[in-house]
């Protein structure tokens, strides 16, 4: 019964920032923050380089093409770490896909 | 031989305090609903001496540059308050995350508009129970639940995020499934299921407001379940009451470690409550920059940390996961602020309190309100 990380979020899904929640920089803590409802969360440089090709127009395969492109990795490995960290915040109501 | 040393001026220590990361904005205790678990202090500020729009656009600036990130406009009720919208636009202008938390009374369908144009990023809105008869019986408002679930839509229809906010005691805990199914009918995304605190008002209607043993088991279960089920709906945050539990909850977060409240004339306080700790003075923003009084006042340094810790907590392997639970809790059961918070099994006072809880939550008739009026 349970979804799979591939079913929750496929290649060919548009996910988005949620209105609600933002990515920011915090000067004070010199880090990327993600803001929502009562949360801060801490974004690690990888983390925020994925977090800001999400930008709602983007399917998730063309998502990870940039990066693999971008920073010359295996496609395959950013396309684990991506749907990883993409699908948690989707359980944490911080993303979502675009119809 | 050598050229006198001159001895360097002594290097004074500086204190490196991270900053707060969320303040609480306490706009003004003025509130239409009369709840027996009200949180205002006992003494409340009157509207006369609320800070004005430009102390509050200075206390949003300082805020911001001293790394606060989330802002949540509080009271009472901040719709009571006409420039609560100028000052959700002076919040997103400084970069904060702007929260609204509120009863729903006293915003319109114009306001809740206006308020997601100026780009208020969530609001939490309080439920008092899942039907008009309860939630206005424990509101002391008729009328009450019925506007709020239309205060619900209009924010569904801007597509502003919610939370329900669910005090929970004695009289709707056993409707915990459908509080939760409720915030899903009302789109929320969160949904926050808060045991009442018994501090101040509260305390006079403690044997009304406590639930049973069973009743906090139950209620237990069903948000496991239901935590589980709605997973990818809805996130349930939930805060059990501690009266029936082993340890403290780490009450703030820890002292001074990351909030700040500031109440509605400009006394910053460590947690809304803190006031009750008579032998504590607290500065105001009309007297001094926040970040002195977050840094520096001896109010915030208070309990910041672990050196202020007496035994149990001192040598407790917990001391930094609860931080010793919470001041305002061992000031009104202990008699000193601290004092290992009563609620902690390790605390002298436990058996006590379990005794007390355990026959004020009998079953039986729950007893009137008390409520709270202005």
């Amino acid at each position: 019964m349970t979804a799979t990380p591939e079913d929750r979020l496929p290649d060919t899904a548009t996910p988005r920032i949620s209105r609600g929640v933002r990515l920011r920089f915090d000067e004070a803590r010199e880090t990327y923050m993600l803001l929502a409802p009562e949360r801060a969360v801490k974004v690690d440089p990888i983390a925020a380089a994925i977090l800001e090709e999400v930008d709602g127009t983007k399917t998730f395969a063309a998502i990870v093409d940039t990066l693999a492109a971008k920073y010359a990795a295996p496609r395959e490995q950013i396309a684990g770490d991506a749907r990883r960290m993409l699908v948690d915040l989707l359980d944490k109501r911080m993303l979502e896909i675009a119809p | 031989m050598n050229a006198p040393v001159v001895s360097p001026e002594p290097v004074k220590a500086v204190r490196r305090v991270p900053p707060p990361m969320a303040m609480l904005a306490e706009l003004t205790h003025r509130c239409p609903l009369k709840c027996p678990y009200c949180s205002n202090p006992l003494e409340m500020v009157k509207r006369a001496d609320e800070l004005t729009t430009e102390e509050w656009t200075s206390v949003l600036r300082q805020a911001a540059a001293m790394g606060v990130l989330h802002v949540h406009f509080s009271g009472g009720e901040p719709a009571a308050r006409r420039d609560l919208e100028d000052l959700v636009t002076v919040g997103r202008e400084v970069g904060l995350y702007t929260n609204l938390i509120t009863s729903g009374v006293g915003l319109t369908e114009a306001r809740v508009k206006d308020l997601s144009a100026r780009g208020l990023d969530h609001v939490q809105l309080s439920i008092q129970g899942t039907d008009s008869e309860t939630a206005d019986l424990v509101g002391g408002y008729r009328g009450g639940f019925d506007h709020k679930m239309k205060v619900a839509a209009w924010i569904g229809a801007e597509g502003l995020p919610l939370t329900v906010n669910a005090v929970m005691h004695r009289r709707n805990l056993h409707k915990v499934r459908e509080t939760i199914h409720l915030a899903v009918e009302l789109g929320a995304r969160r949904i926050e299921i808060a045991n009442t605190q018994i501090h101040g008002w509260a305390v006079k209607n403690r044997a009304a407001l406590l639930p049973t043993r069973a009743m906090v088991d139950a209620c237990t279960a069903v948000v496991m379940e239901e935590r589980e089920r709605l997973k990818g709906t809805l996130v349930i945050d939930y805060v059990p009451p501690d009266h029936h539990s082993i340890y403290p909850k780490a009450c703030m977060g820890g002292w001074g470690r990351v909030g700040i409240n500031i109440e509605p004339n400009g006394k910053v306080l460590p947690c809304h409550a803190a006031a009750t700790i008579p032998h504590l003075t607290f500065e105001t923003v009309r007297e001094k920059p926040l970040a002195w009084i977050w840094n520096e006042s001896s109010s915030f340094n208070a309990y910041r940390g672990t050196d202020w810790m007496p035994e149990p907590c001192r040598s407790c392997e917990r001391k930094t996961v609860d931080f010793g639970g919470c001041r305002c809790q061992a000031m009104a059961y202990a008699g000193d602020a601290s004092a290992t918070d009563p609620m902690c099994i390790k605390s002298p006072l436990r058996d006590t309190i379990r005794q007390l809880t355990e026959a004020e939550s009998e079953v039986g008739e729950i007893p009137a309100y008390e409520y709270r009026t202005m």
